[in-house]
């Protein structure tokens, strides 16, 4: 059994997945219900000046029978009062003292406000601090959340007005309803931040009843943009972690979030540069249980790669990221059918013709037709390998001589 | 008939017994069946069925919410799609070909979904095909079975004035009156015929084509019309008149009461007025096709006793379906492979049998023998009343266009096959109308799902990649 403990910029816990500030963290009950579930660490649905929710509030995109794999949510933060998630906060704080509690705060952009919510608030005992500068609906408006961490200053300004007060470390949480998420992530910095957390959902809108024309989700005939989340977001997320995590300049850790589900999902953000990861909409969807999964896949995944500390694969792959112009030019693969494993259903012939190189054409082999790939029209896109439905089916064959590596950078280095 | 003679169980039992083999589907299977089909390119599946519907075409459209489109791309390819999608041999066509099956063993349910569809357009009353504007020209249908069904709906989509001519009281041929009853009641096959007739296709019932040109009757019980008369109403007629009576076994007691033949029989359960079904305790069904395998099931299910299916070859040589064999092995019936009906015997009525099996001559019990040994051809009816050729068979000699040695006349269907599915009937009908559109206007059309061709290659890209 590896370990799986974390330090996360000086906050310890008893595995790396933390509970988001969402639904699931809304009050006390619910968060220790999820550390006897698992959960080593839990971020409190957001602190401030107690909100008016409306009705309804979700909506989901499915695909085919799959339910939920994209949520929007137009529910902001807590709507509860101040004292009474400070009591419980400390209260589940004292039950749990080895499990992680984070106090997330959105407070109005003024400093004496965010200084007294910092210093009322760490009296509970909580691990830590995650400044809300990412929910993307309704706060935004009132120039809360995402209406300032889309402005890098802003962050800076705002996460030094609370390190200035406080005793525990302070995580900001990102907004990824911008064009780079650089600059916001040395902001954080350069205000002082312990680390990001990322990423906050994303500007959506979920979808329309095509019947009433109403958009959802529907409040009284009438809709607004919410926070987009779940697995649909995840490369989006992935993507922002490991610019994060390349750029040189940035070099706090990182809390990874968006669209995890399983233990892969946790090791791929964790291989591209996050410290741990944080879970909404999965435990949303099916509840704490999950997390028993995640502990258990992860410790065999470690143990199967010879992995004493879940730390030992933080930012792995990192390296393996890279811009496009540095790309190897001369590597070249091939798709290739394997035809005792092709069940004619044609999926990789049609894609090609419609969707990449007209690289297929059918064949009659023992008395069926298969799909075969004409190499010269092949430029190893990798689409009839994604579509295939039967594993193995098709494997993509590097075929080039695996001589001197030439990227595009290097080609135009003259010019 | 004394009323002893029949069902033994209570109406309740029965109707249990008879309940669909393969019940509808619910919305959420459907859509949860429907998401699971992988939308093959050219799949294998529409290269299996018969009338090469567009199988992912329609199943998509039953996953994207479009239940009418899916409906109209079924009756496209084929005008008794409802009926097919549950009298269908499925597993040894469409699903049999399904790659789901060749990767996961479990082949995507395409006859329910087509069921599902094809049950959605009827339930809303969706005219999916309208009656077509007119184009001068009329043919005359013999045979509403599948056949004839099929020639007629596309002849009425192309503008021709169709009159369908049909034998018996209700037009569907043996999807009205052939059909195991769990497998689809009569009511599915009448809402086909009259979504053809709505379509502007006249029906006229009752009604027997006859040689010579003086022998048509229109007014009688059973109406007759010479076939000079249908020469001279029609441009073209299309003959799909199936196939003829109950081969006989030629042996002594044949005539005796409580002796059957499996497609009256059948036809009587068709009216699902229980009581009125002749039925015995132990009953001898003599054959091993398809139409055997109806007989000994329905036996059972209106609860005879004991019921024997008796073929005079081994099991391997059956010639019904495995999956129809397995249905009766799990009803319980027995079998008697490798024996030969020698005498039925019985005073005016059957109690026994005299077989053999091998050098063994011996005597059983019964008290109903059902013949299902396969129906006669129709060899007399194409040469004598409509003067075209048949084959060494007995069957009609049609061209790639289902055109008789007549040019005017053209045949399809178990008449011209020798006796095949529904959906190869079906199909027939539709190069039959597209033969019979082409001689009489020189036109070509060319229904969906009529010819299978491989996609077209898309030209590659000139530029060196």
């Amino acid at each position: 059994m590896a370990d799986l403990t974390t330090n996360f910029a000086g906050i310890k816990s008893p595995n790396p997945f933390w509970l988001a500030s969402a639904p699931p963290t809304n009050m006390g009950s619910m968060i220790e219900r999820a550390f006897d579930a698992g959960w080593g660490g839990a971020v409190w649905k957001t602190l401030g000046e107690p909100i008016t929710n409306v009705s309804s509030r979700l909506a989901a995109l499915d695909q085919g029978q799959v339910r939920m794999i994209g949520l929007n949510n137009i529910e902001l933060i807590t709507d509860r009062p101040l004292e009474v998630n400070l009591k419980e906060m400390a209260e589940c704080k004292k039950k749990y003292p080895n499990h992680t509690v984070i106090a997330s705060l959105m407070v109005e952009s003024k400093k004496e406000a965010w200084q007294e919510i910092t210093k009322r608030t760490q009296d509970t005992g909580c691990d830590g601090f995650e400044l809300n500068f990412g929910c993307p609906h309704g706060m935004s408006e009132r120039g809360m959340g995402a209406a300032m961490g889309q402005v890098p200053e802003y962050t800076c300004m705002v996460t030094e007005w609370v390190k200035e007060v406080s005793d525990i470390p302070v995580i900001v949480k990102l907004t990824p309803n911008v064009t780079h998420i650089v600059p916001p992530g040395r902001a954080a910095q350069k205000g002082g931040a312990d680390a990001v957390s990322l990423i906050n959902t994303i500007n959506s809108v979920m979808g329309v009843d095509v019947d009433t024309m109403i958009p959802y989700p529907n409040v009284n005939g009438m809709a607004a943009h919410g926070g987009y989340c779940g697995t649909a977001v995840k490369p989006i997320a992935l993507n922002m972690v490991s610019e994060l995590a390349r750029d040189a300049e940035f070099d706090i850790p990182i809390s990874g979030i968006g669209g995890i589900n399983t233990w892969r999902d946790a090791v791929e953000f964790m291989l591209l540069g996050a410290a741990n990861v944080q879970v909404c909409t999965a435990v949303m969807h099916y509840g704490y249980r999950i997390v028993e999964d995640m502990i258990d896949g992860l410790n065999n995944y470690l143990d199967e790669k010879g992995f004493a500390s879940v730390g030992d694969i933080v930012g792995k792959s990192v390296g393996r990221i890279t811009d496009w112009g540095d790309l190897d030019l001369n590597y070249d693969v091939k798709a290739r059918v394997n035809e005792d494993k092709c069940i004619q259903c044609n999926l990789c012939y049609v894609a090609c013709e419609d969707g990449a190189h007209q690289s297929f054409e059918f064949v009659e082999s023992n008395g069926k037709r298969y799909p075969r790939v004409i190499e010269k029209e092949c430029v190893g896109c990798n689409l009839c390998y994604l579509v295939c439905p039967s594993p193995g089916a098709i494997e993509m064959v590097r075929v080039d001589a695996g001589g001197p590596t030439e990227s595009w950078r290097e080609r135009t280095a003259g010019n | 008939m004394d009323n002893a003679f029949c069902t033994p169980l209570d109406i309740t039992q029965i109707e249990h017994n008879f309940a669909e083999i393969n019940p509808a589907m619910s919305a959420a299977e459907a859509m949860q069946e429907a998401n699971r089909c992988l939308y093959c390119y050219d799949a294998p599946c529409m290269h299996a069925c018969p009338t090469h519907i567009d199988v992912p075409g329609f199943i998509k459209k039953i996953a994207s919410g479009n239940v009418i489109g899916s409906a109209r791309v079924i009756f496209d390819a084929n005008p008794i799609g409802a009926s097919c999608a549950r009298v269908c041999p499925v597993e040894v066509l469409c699903e049999g070909a399904c790659v789901e099956k060749t990767l996961i063993k479990k082949p995507i349910e395409i006859g329910r979904l087509q069921r599902y569809a094809t049950d959605h357009a009827m339930a809303v009353d969706k005219q999916i095909f309208e009656k077509c504007e007119p184009n001068g020209m009329s043919v005359g249908i013999v045979g509403s079975g599948p056949a004839g069904l099929s020639c007629a709906a596309y002849l009425a989509r192309l503008g021709y004035d169709v009159t369908v001519y049909e034998a018996k009281e209700k037009a569907g041929g043996l999807d009205t009156y052939g059909m195991a009853e769990y497998k689809m009641p009569q009511t599915v096959s009448l809402s086909e015929v009259d979504h053809i007739a709505r379509m502007g296709v006249k029906f006229i019932l009752n009604t027997r084509i006859t040689g010579g040109d003086d022998e048509t009757e229109i007014l009688g019980k059973v109406n007759r019309v010479s076939m000079a008369m249908l020469r001279e109403w029609h441009d073209a007629v299309f003959l799909g008149v199936g196939l003829g009576e109950t081969n006989k076994l030629g042996i002594p007691g044949e005539d005796l009461d409580g002796v059957f033949d499996a497609l009256d029989l059948i036809e009587k359960i068709k009216t699902r007025d229980w009581k009125s079904i002749p039925l015995g305790q132990n009953v001898v069904v003599i054959g091993a096709g398809n139409t055997a395998i109806d007989a000994v099931t329905q036996a059972k299910r209106l609860g005879a006793e004991k019921v024997t299916l008796m073929y005079r070859r081994t099991e391997k040589d059956a010639p019904a379906y495995e999956y129809e064999l397995e249905l009766a092995r799990k009803d319980g019936i027995e079998f008697m492979w490798e024996t030969i009906p020698v005498e039925i015997k019985g005073d005016s009525r059957v109690n026994g049998m005299t077989v053999l099996q091998g050098e063994s001559e011996f005597a059983i019990d019964c008290d109903m023998v059902i013949k299902a040994i396969g129906q006669q051809k129709m060899a007399s009816f194409f040469t004598d009343i409509a003067g075209v050729d048949v084959d060494e068979k007995g069957r009609v000699v049609v061209n790639g266009q289902m055109q008789t040695s007549d040019a005017k006349i053209f045949a399809g269907g178990d008449c011209a096959n020798g006796g095949a599915e529904a959906v190869d009937a079906s199909q027939m009908g539709k190069h039959a109308a597209m033969g019979i559109h082409e001689t009489l206007t020189g036109e070509k059309v060319e229904f969906a799902g009529a010819i299978l061709r491989d996609p077209p290659k898309a030209p590659v890209d000139p530029n060196p990649h």
